[in-house]
């Protein structure tokens, strides 16, 4: 294969995986934060590690059985599942940018949660509320990564290897910064991340769903990168015409 | 086993939030999945036609939702009601 053409598909696939991966690793991180901070590190970090175990075990038996199934439907059924995914992030992050949907705030979580894990009193031995809800919230997230590694991984040949390792650096990035900041990572432009991530992801749908029916893209590869920027500008130009679709709205009902 | 029904139910919420968005999304999908291999031989246009959809539902969409929440507020504000 062409080292070129191979970037073009696995510099992409480990920046969505990365990207998209960073986003759910500080929302877990949050939690996991407020609650060993609260109820202490033990049952918090087994929590969290038992649902790792787990979604390993998962990555394995899915990862193994989509090779059984012919590409072209893994491209059809993960393409549209991608476009699904992708593109909600993307109106979401939109609707956020235009002002229309308040924006995620890590500190707020992080202080809903402490206080929530204060309310369940004192611990006597082994933690069963901390593990459960970092079992829980790890799971949550950690499904959303599998799912991402999966489906930008599954569309291509040796593309599941980028894909993981963008999860994984994503994951060890997080991981450093909780150890290091002890404090929810508050200043992670997350509505920018998921805006990025719900255009890499749109555009990855996009060209593996055409690809399962039997499309040619122009450029092969490099498709992806025209998609990506398309999607960009798409949603970009989309901003001000839902912020003027408001105001106008304002403006006809109160006259 | 609330956990379980937990975890399903945001499975289902990572792709579907705005049930007419999915739907119109899968009925694009579904029409280019049909119509265009029937075109003959796809064309460089395919492509282009497949975004272009897609593209116009998800902005089809932050619109709707942009006029229809605008809409929603003015309702349960009385004083943004205009008496002219």
């Amino acid at each position: 294969m062409d080292l070129s053409i191979g970037w073009a598909h696995a510099g992409p696939s480990i920046l969505a995986s990365f990207l998209a991966s960073m986003v759910e690793c500080v929302e877990a991180l949050t939690v996991i934060l407020a609650v060993g901070s609260v109820r202490g590190w033990r049952g918090a970090l087994g929590g969290s590690a038992t649902a790792l175990a787990v979604l390993l075990a998962l990555v394995a038996v899915l990862g193994r059985a989509l090779m059984n199934i012919p590409l072209d439907i893994v491209q059809i059924v993960v393409g549209a599942l991608l476009l699904l995914f992708g593109l909600r992030w993307l109106r979401k992050a939109i609707l956020r940018s235009a002002g229309l949907i308040p924006l995620h705030d890590e500190q707020a979580a992080f202080a809903k949660n402490t206080e929530a894990m204060r309310r369940f009193g004192g611990v006597r031995g082994w933690d069963k509320v901390a593990f459960a809800a970092c079992f829980q919230i790890t799971m949550l997230e950690g499904t959303e990564v599998v799912f991402i590694v999966i489906a930008v991984g599954a569309g291509g040949t040796g593309l599941l290897l980028p894909a993981g390792l963008g999860a994984l650096a994503a994951l060890l990035v997080v991981i450093a910064l909780g150890i290091a900041l002890h404090r929810p990572l508050a200043s992670v432009p997350e509505n920018t991340l998921k805006f990025f991530v719900g255009v890499l992801l749109s555009a990855f749908g996009t060209f593996w769903f055409g690809e399962g029916i039997g499309l040619r893209w122009p450029g092969a590869d490099w498709a992806i990168a025209g998609l990506i920027a398309a999607f960009l500008a798409v949603a970009l130009l989309t901003v001000p015409l839902c912020r003027r679709q408001a105001s106008s709205n304002i403006a006809t009902v109160r006259p | 086993m609330r956990w379980f029904r937990t975890i399903f139910r945001e499975i289902f919420g990572l792709f579907v939030d705005d049930g007419s968005f999915a739907i119109t999304i899968l009925v694009w999908l579904g029409v280019t999945r049909l119509l265009l291999p029937r075109l003959g031989v796809f064309s460089r246009w395919s492509g282009l036609i497949l975004f272009a959809g897609l593209g116009l539902v998800l902005v089809e969409s932050a619109m709707r939702y942009a006029r229809s929440r605008q809409t929603r507020l003015d309702k349960m504000d009385p004083k943004s009601v205009s008496h002219s």
